[in-house]
């Protein structure tokens, strides 16, 4: 076990310093059920040398294959369920690395259930394989997964037409899929703005033609193997001279002589002496240090984690966005994004999620679904046609309008990847219900943002405010007369509401009225009608009452449906 | 407005181990301020040592904002012990011990049961039970996605319910950098920062960083039992077939566990170029010389959905 295979004498500086020129490469593969995506990456595997003897025991004598022959899916197929029934569920994460680069692998399931299992596999990658399966040529699932690749700016597709053994190698069938495949990828780049960059190459995962040795059987083809084209695809490089986008952690104070912000660079670089602007807030300062565990530094570019100390104290806290003053990003309360659904429930319109961007959540609601994009085909329409949709199913894709609770600092995803992605979050299930993608951003006055931002922070956290008062703050908007504004008021202060009324006709009563809720308060903001009887709305939430009657029980109701009788967590905002 | 067609300048390239380390910290970081009470969980080995450094790394210059916690199942080498709480000095971290004391008291050991029951109530019920009595809400583990097929189907953030349980059927998303911390009281999430790094990545890392680790890993001379190609530590007398003797022989720990279940190989690396250059040479896997994990297929499935790391 131990009989070194290596030339002596190794050298372990050598053996370093060529590891330390490696590059690094992630990609994932994708495609319909049983193409074979587990299949090539096992063979992938297996060809390098990647795998350990007792792992390839362990599959010994099988799966589905013939007697005698590895079912490579099984090196991937991680759990029992995956053994069981023979496809992939949910994606497994391998890596191998040749004498030129590193990869890290995201083998995803083609089962159209898990698409969202794609997804996440495709979010980090820097491409993708698609496998194809020569006899059944592009199908749905193959649509749909280029499609995803696409919108989640992959930006090479290398198009694996597989099981080429089942079709006797057959020529004419790999270029009549790379035809049919290449037209496809031309309507999906128009949709998503996102060119991918293709390269086709015909495999059998199975017997490893060309996928890490040239194959005998297809003499006509003359192009690069799997593994040739995986070496020479461009890494994953950052781009130095992109605008610094740098979001705050932590805030990191051991002591009153250091205050620094924590977080890692998401794109561009940032020395010493660089002017930066911290958004949503807009002030600006300048970088003093750079600090590291490992000493200073005279520059950080992404995606280093470092340590920032400006050169004065401006209010910075987890979840601002720290970028170059020279190119800020756009601050916003209104987005325009795809959404990428991967909840068992339906997206609901008008209700609230949390929006986790970056370094902090917000509240957010789907205000407008403009479309679905139709990624199968029916009767009456053609794949990437864009219908109009009430709501978005498991695995469904369409383009939305969000409104935020408050502003946050954004980038067009295709610009900035990590600053033009978010998630949604159901509050009341916990799950994640939605992968986002920025495609267009509302800016808002610079001077309303710092407003905005400054109304939520400060010295008293909302956990603390709820803790004090047994409530969150808001605003309360009354609309009916004077006799039962007051009947309002009476009963919440009898149960220990802590009250401000202000009059909506007032000049500054709507800016007031928004501080005071920031602190805690709930705010009557009583417009006076001449009606019998008198509306009380909070957030999407409302309730009418007459003259007559009882209020304490329904005000009750009202607060809890609006979210106001739940206690914020330690890093919640106010919702 | 296309990324693709322009060529930009490129940052200087950083190496595969800076971009790990880099994404680590981050994780770190986002756990510290988004859990209530969040735990490393420090198992003394090597994953674990390049894990402490690196949440040194992720706060500096403020200390560790999370305390340390070992799972003593009575049966870890003495090297390790001692070892793990000169660490825990020296980093300045706060260091808490949990043990099944029930059941240790009643002679549990793999022996006497078999080894899935073993674990199952020194590893993990003291372990779910560490967490229940401190109200832990995430737990950081030094695992990663190379070690074992079905580690490699784990999220970063892996969802626990309020059993401990993982259902690998029905993982959340987990997209880009963002990570769904909410969880409801009860439910937990373990965290892995060293998903996507390797074992030989973890070795050229400490010895880049020059992170301490336990001597076990060094081949030395020392007693153990030889049956076959194994080598078991005598670290317990109950190891010993009756009449048994043990045998000096070089050799080393390629991961380290608890002694009964740890086998030993016989290895000349005495340093740590040594180690990395023995990797390159390995054909088996760092669990083959467990125990636990291949007794069963799918064995560290079944485990992790009972709530082990
Ligand atoms: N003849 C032949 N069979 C293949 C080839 N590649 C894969 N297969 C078989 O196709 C079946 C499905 O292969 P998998 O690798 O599990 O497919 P997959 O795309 O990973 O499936 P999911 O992950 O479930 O979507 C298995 O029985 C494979 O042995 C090939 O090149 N030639
Ligand atoms: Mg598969």
């Amino acid at each position: 076990m131990t009989t070194p295979l290596i030339e002596s004498p190794f050298s372990l500086d050598d053996f370093m310093a060529a590891e330390q020129q490696k590059d690094l490469l992630r990609f994932s593969t994708a495609g319909s059920v049983d193409d074979g995506k587990s299949t090539l990456i096992g063979r992938l595997l297996y060809d390098t040398r990647s795998v350990y003897e007792d792992q390839v025991r362990s599959i010994e004598g099988k799966g589905t294959t013939a007697p005698g022959q590895l079912d490579f899916a099984l090196l991937t197929d991680g759990l029992r369920a995956e053994r069981e029934q023979g496809i992939t569920i949910d994606v497994a994460y391998r890596y191998f690395s040749t004498s030129r680069r590193k990869f890290i692998i995201a083998d995803t399931p083609g089962h159209e259930q898990y698409t969202r299992n794609m997804a996440t596999g495709s979010s980090t990658a820097d491409a993708t394989i698609v496998l194809i399966d020569a006899r059944k040529g592009v199908l749905p699932q193959s649509r749909r997964h280029a499609y995803i690749a696409s919108l989640l700016g992959v930006r090479h597709l290398l198009v694996a037409v597989n099981k080429m053994d089942l079709v006797d190698y057959s020529r004419e069938r790999f270029l009549a899929i790379q035809s049919d495949f290449t037209t496809l990828l031309d309507q999906i780049a128009a949709d998503t703005g996102n060119p991918v960059q293709p390269h086709f190459l015909p495999v059998s995962a199975l017997l490893g033609d060309n996928v890490v040795h040239r194959s005998a059987s297809m003499p006509w083809y003359t192009g690069p193997s799997l593994i040739e084209l995986l070496e020479s695809l461009p890494a994953s490089r950052h781009d130095a001279a992109a605008p610094l986008r740098f979001a705050v952690q932590r805030v990191l104070r051991p002591d009153a002589s250091f205050r620094g912000f924590a977080g890692q660079v998401a794109s561009g670089s940032i020395r010493p002496g660089d002017s930066i602007t911290a958004l949503p807030s807009g002030r600006t300062a300048r970088v003093a240090r750079i600090a590291t565990f490992d000493g200073d530094l005279d520059r950080a570019h992404a995606p280093l984690s470092v340590t920032l100390v400006l050169d004065r104290e401006i209010d910075i806290s987890r979840g601002d966005l720290l970028v170059s003053t020279s190119s800020p990003a756009t601050i916003t309360t209104d987005l325009e994004a795809s959404l990428v659904w991967m909840d068992a429930h339906d997206l609901v319109p008008g209700r609230r999620y949390l929006l986790k961007h970056a370094s902090h959540i917000v509240p957010a609601t789907v205000t407008a679904l403009d479309h679905r994009v139709l990624l199968e085909e029916d009767a009456h329409h053609q794949t990437l046609d864009h219908i109009p949709a009430a709501t978005l199913s498991l695995n469904q894709i369409g383009v939305a309008s969000l409104r935020l609770l408050r502003p946050i600092a954004v980038d067009r995803y295709r610009d900035h990847r990590l600053t033009g992605s978010f998630i949604l979050i159901d509050p009341a299930t916990n799950s994640t219900v939605a992968a986002g993608i920025v495609r267009s951003a509302q800016p808002i006055p610079a001077s309303l943002a710092a407003h905005l931002a400054t109304s939520h922070s400060g010295p008293v956290s909302p956990r603390e405010r709820f803790l004090r008062w047994g409530h969150r703050g808001a605003i309360l908007s009354l609309t009916g007369p004077t006799s039962i504004a007051d009947r309002v008021e009476r009963a919440l202060f009898h149960d220990g509401r802590v009250t401000l009324r202000l009059n909506a006709s007032q000049e500054s009563s709507g800016s007031l009225a928004a501080h005071a809720a920031s602190a805690g308060l709930l705010v009557l903001l009583h417009a006076e009608t001449d009606s019998d009887s008198l509306t009380v709305a909070v957030a999407n939430h409302s309730l009418t009452v007459a003259e007559e009657d009882s209020l304490t029980r329904r005000l009750e109701t009202l607060l809890a449906d609006a979210g106001l009788l739940h206690q914020p967590g330690l890093n919640e905002y106010e919702i | 407005m296309n990324a693709v067609s322009t060529l930009p300048e490129t940052a200087p390239k950083l190496s595969h181990l800076r971009q790990l380390e880099a994404e680590s910290i981050h994780i770190l970081r986002e756990v510290a301020s988004e859990f209530e009470r969040p735990v490393m969980l420090y198992s003394i080995g090597k994953d674990s040592a390049v894990m402490l450094r690196l949440a040194q790394k992720a706060f500096y210059p403020a200390p560790i904002p999370f305390p340390l916690l070992h799972i003593d199942t009575g049966f870890k080498f003495r090297e390790m012990l001692d070892f793990r709480d000169r660490m825990a000095r020296q980093v300045g971290a706060e260091l808490l011990v949990w043990r099944n004391e029930p059941a240790i008291a009643a002679g549990t050991n793999p022996i006497a049961l078999d080894t899935k029951r073993c674990c199952g109530l020194l590893k993990t019920q003291a372990l779910l039970d560490g967490l229940r009595h401190y109200n832990f809400d995430a737990a950081f583990g030094g695992a990663r996605r190379d070690e074992e097929k079905s580690r490699a189907k784990e999220r970063i953030y892996s969802f626990r319910d309020s059993a401990g349980q993982w259902d690998p059927k029905n993982q959340r998303p987990e997209l880009w950098n963002l990570y769904n911390a909410r969880i409801h009281p009860g439910e937990s999430i373990r965290v892995f920062p060293l998903s996507n790094w390797t074992e030989m990545d973890v070795w050229q890392y400490i010895h880049l960083e020059n992170i301490p680790v336990v001597d076990l890993y060094f081949a030395r001379e020392r007693p153990m039992y030889v049956r076959g190609d194994a080598l078991l530590p005598t670290e317990q007398s109950f190891m010993a077939l009756p009449g048994e003797k043990p045998q000096m022989v070089r050799c080393r720990l390629r991961s380290l566990g608890c002694s009964p279940c740890t086998g030993a190989i016989r290895s000349d690396a005495a340093t740590i170029p040594d180690i990395i250059a023995e990797l390159i040479s390995f054909r088996s896997s760092e669990r083959a010389n467990r125990v636990i994990d291949h007794d069963q297929e799918g064995s560290m499935e079944l485990k992790k959905r009972e709530g082990y790391f």
